[in-house]
């Protein structure tokens, strides 16, 4: 895909946005249609198109087996740490209530962070399976 | 700490995966998965002291209030399961440390300790929690991850064997889905004791009906059940070995566990034996299962294979047990399902101490054990006792309990069938038997060298294990039967 | 389409049944997990349209609207989604290591090779 133009300059100048609207579906999960997997696979979906136009090996430049590994992981232990320390606090698991003085307060963090982790984990597992099925 | 611990029982084994990730490498993932699954198992002793104690614990999670929040529920039925998981992955752990390192590539053993610990955890979750939905997301944890052990061996039958399952297990889940659907469909709620409140309201409408079918066949192709139980076979027969002594001794159980949960707890015995006499069905596909398997393993020549439709035999005792839905029908099929759990699991670790040492699991490879090794031979003889149902052993007891809760049904042709298939179980396990301790040892297989003892002290506890639940009954029998006792109690 | 109430529900009849039996008869792998998919399309457009209330509006909270619908099976169904996708992953992942054994994705070469299943 290297000598065709149009598609290099369009993905180089698409990708950056992808990303963006990303983020911008994680953190709007709290108001819209979106949240952790959407922003993941989304995420993911930049990767995947940087990959098939300019190569697998400058992608795995990019980002290498093992961050994937590690950001899979983190993203779970993310999720699962919110609920610890909810229980450290005194309640039961993921009661977000006591994560800030305000419940309501607690509530939009305590599901921010999980949604962070899940969308962590998401993202780079949806890369892991796509360089795995195209290597 | 303690009143924490109905999720920290799933929790734990949860953190080990990705942890064993993080870190990739195959002994500390090993260790992790140890740990949590000994730290399960001491959570669900305490659990289930408490439950004997207390009658039923709850534990909100998020701190809502059930039914809107999901709700983790304890009674003795559960406790009980959630032990036998646990103690189930402790055995066979350190079975599994010399054994998988001698099937799997050293760069993919973590790997495999990780898929162990979500399954552990995945399988837990399905038993501790009381939201319907909750059981279909930990369900599939626990699939997914079994997928992903099966497939691990090297043989390329691995993963045919890993894909057929898949298939089959995932149309299985999506039918409990379904059913699930229906189910809120009409009552507006997931969680399970909400939904035996409000069920008898619209209990004779169609949908409800629907979801009762679509939850019991979804629960039957993952509990192996007769027709749908050809996954089975392939599954345990190629996975390694020491995953085949762990899905053996679990993934089933539970699924057997969730049909009681569904049938008894949210259903209600009297609509699902009663007025639908869904128990005549349950009751004639196990019989079914338990001819079709026991004629099978008669006529297998490979061990791991031949176990393996031993299982279905056995797993149809559960179906009968359950589908009789008397307290000693009830309590008999779930002794089955906590002693079947010790025979096939010290069976398998057998076989895997043979495929071990001689490099192969065929019947020749038997032949003439018993002089060679005769104390592990002698653990394997023990569990293949049990199996066959000889007073004094594990299997006798819940196979009397069947017996007797058939004849006292009037079903007087299951109890006759169960002790044929007993007889069958004589003939396949005897003929084992016979080339252990009777055959002369062969010299065209090849000889690896002595098993190590971290493999054998295992399968000997479990054998021990065997003997002491069959003489000393009292633990398992009475938690068993009081759990019957309540939830045939709670029909309606 | 007032006319058929319930249309819905034919629909969903007819996706599951679709993905069952191709799941069921195909004898290539690939397709399998084809009909896999659809089968479990099915089950979201089950779930989702029973989420819907007459009259109500996407449940996503905005001043001045009282009627929403139901929230639950929406979430329900993500979680489903995800486990759909991950079951596909594994599926093909099998497969491709399938291809790399036998050299076929075709049942009924693979049973040759394979008399005891």
């Amino acid at each position: 895909m290297h000598h065709h133009y149009v598609l290099r300059v369009v993905s180089k100048i698409l990708i950056p946005p992808i990303l963006l609207f990303a983020l911008y579906v994680q953190f709007h999960g709290d108001f819209g249609p979106g949240g952790g997997f959407q922003a993941g696979v989304i995420f993911a979906a930049a990767f995947v198109l940087y990959a098939l136009v300019f190569g697998l090996a400058a992608a795995r430049e990019v980002v290498s087996d093992t961050v994937l590994r590690i950001v899979s992981a983190l993203g779970v232990l993310l999720y699962a740490g919110v609920g610890i320390v909810n229980m450290l606090k005194g309640n039961n698991f993921l009661a977000y209530n006591n994560l800030a003085v305000d419940p309501v307060a607690g509530q939009h963090l305590g599901v921010l962070l999980v949604e962070a982790g899940v969308g962590m984990t998401v993202g780079a597992v949806v890369i892991s399976l796509f360089v795995y099925f195209s290597s | 700490m303690e009143q924490h611990f109905p999720v920290l029982v799933v929790l734990v084994p949860m953190l080990a995966a990705p942890i064993a990730v993080l870190f990739a490498r195959g002994g500390l993932a090993w260790f992790l998965a140890l740990a949590s699954s000994l730290a399960s198992l001491y959570m669900s002793a305490v659990m289930l002291l408490t439950v004997l104690d207390v009658g039923v614990i709850s534990y909100h999670i998020g701190d809502w209030a059930p039914p809107w929040g999901i709700e983790y529920r304890i009674d003795r039925l559960n406790a009980l399961v959630a032990l036998l998981l646990s103690g189930v992955s402790v055995a066979v752990l350190p079975f599994a440390r010399r054994s998988v390192k001698k099937e799997i590539a050293l760069e993919r053993q973590y790997l495999l300790y990780t898929c162990w610990s979500l399954c552990l955890s995945g399988l837990i979750g399905m038993t501790v929690t009381g939201d319907a939905f909750n059981v279909f997301v930990f369900l599939e944890i626990s699939a997914l991850s079994t997928y992903a052990l099966v497939s691990m061996a090297n043989r390329r039958q691995a993963h045919l064997a890993a894909f057929r399952y898949l298939v089959a297990g995932t149309v299985g889940a999506t039918f409990i889905l379904v059913g699930i659907g229906l189910l809120y469909m009409q009552t507006g709620t997931l969680n399970m004791a909400d939904l035996a409140e409000r069920l008898p309201a619209v209990a004779g409408t169609r949908p409800v009906i629907a979801g009762l079918g679509f939850i019991i066949v979804g629960i039957a192709v993952k509990m192996a059940m007769f027709p749908v139980h050809g996954w089975l076979p392939g599954a345990y027969s190629r996975a390694p070995v020491a995953v085949s002594a762990f899905l053996a001794g679990t993934a089933t159980k539970v699924s057997a566990y969730l049909l009681v949960r569904f049938t008894y707890t949210v259903f209600g015995a009297d609509f699902t034996f009663g007025t639908l006499s869904i128990g005549t069905p349950i009751i004639l596909f196990g019989v079914a299962g338990a001819v079709v398997g026991s004629v099978a393993a008669m006529h297998a020549s490979d061990l791991k294979r031949l176990l393996a439709y031993s299982s279905v035999a056995q797993i149809s005792y559960m179906g009968i047990g359950i589908g009789i839905a008397t307290v000693e029908g009830l309590g008999g099929g779930m002794l089955h399902v906590f002693n079947h759990a010790l025979m096939k699991v010290a069976l398998f670790m057998g076989v895997g101490c043979v495929l071990y040492s001689r490099g192969s699991a065929s019947l020749e490879s038997f032949s003439g054990l018993g002089k060679q090794m005769p104390i592990a031979m002698g653990a394997f003889t023990l569990a293949a006792l049990s199996l066959i149902g000889v007073p004094g052993t594990a299997g006798f007891v819940s196979k009397w309990y069947l017996v007797v809760a058939a004849l006292d049904s009037g079903w007087w042709p299951v109890a006759m069938v169960i002790m044929v298939t007993s007889l069958m179980a004589v003939v396949y396990m005897g003929k084992i038997l016979e080339r252990i301790w009777l055959g002369q040892p062969s010299t065209d297989v090849a000889h690896e060298g002595r098993v190590p003892v971290a493999m054998l002290s295992m399968l000997y506890v479990l054998a021990f294990a065997n003997i002491y639940f069959g003489l000393e009954t009292s633990l398992t029998v009475g938690v068993v039967l009081d759990a019957a006792r309540e939830l045939i109690g709670q029909g309606g | 389409m007032d006319s058929l109430p319930g249309y819905n529900y034919w629909i969903v009849i007819l996706l599951m049944m679709t993905g069952l039996y191709v799941v069921m008869s195909c004898r290539n792998l690939l397709k399998k997990i084809v009909g896999l998919n659809i089968f479990q399309a099915s089950v979201f457009v089950f779930y989702i349209s029973i989420a819907k209330v007459s009259g109500g509006t996407a449940p996503i909270l905005k001043d001045g609207i009282d009627v929403y619908s139901n929230p639950l099976p929406h979430v329900l169904i993500l979680t489903a989604i995800v486990v759909g996708v991950a079951t596909t992953a594994l599926g093909l992942a099998l497969i491709v290591r399938i291809h790399g054994d036998y050299d076929t994705i075709e049942e009924d070469e693979i049973e040759a090779e394979e008399p005891e299943g």
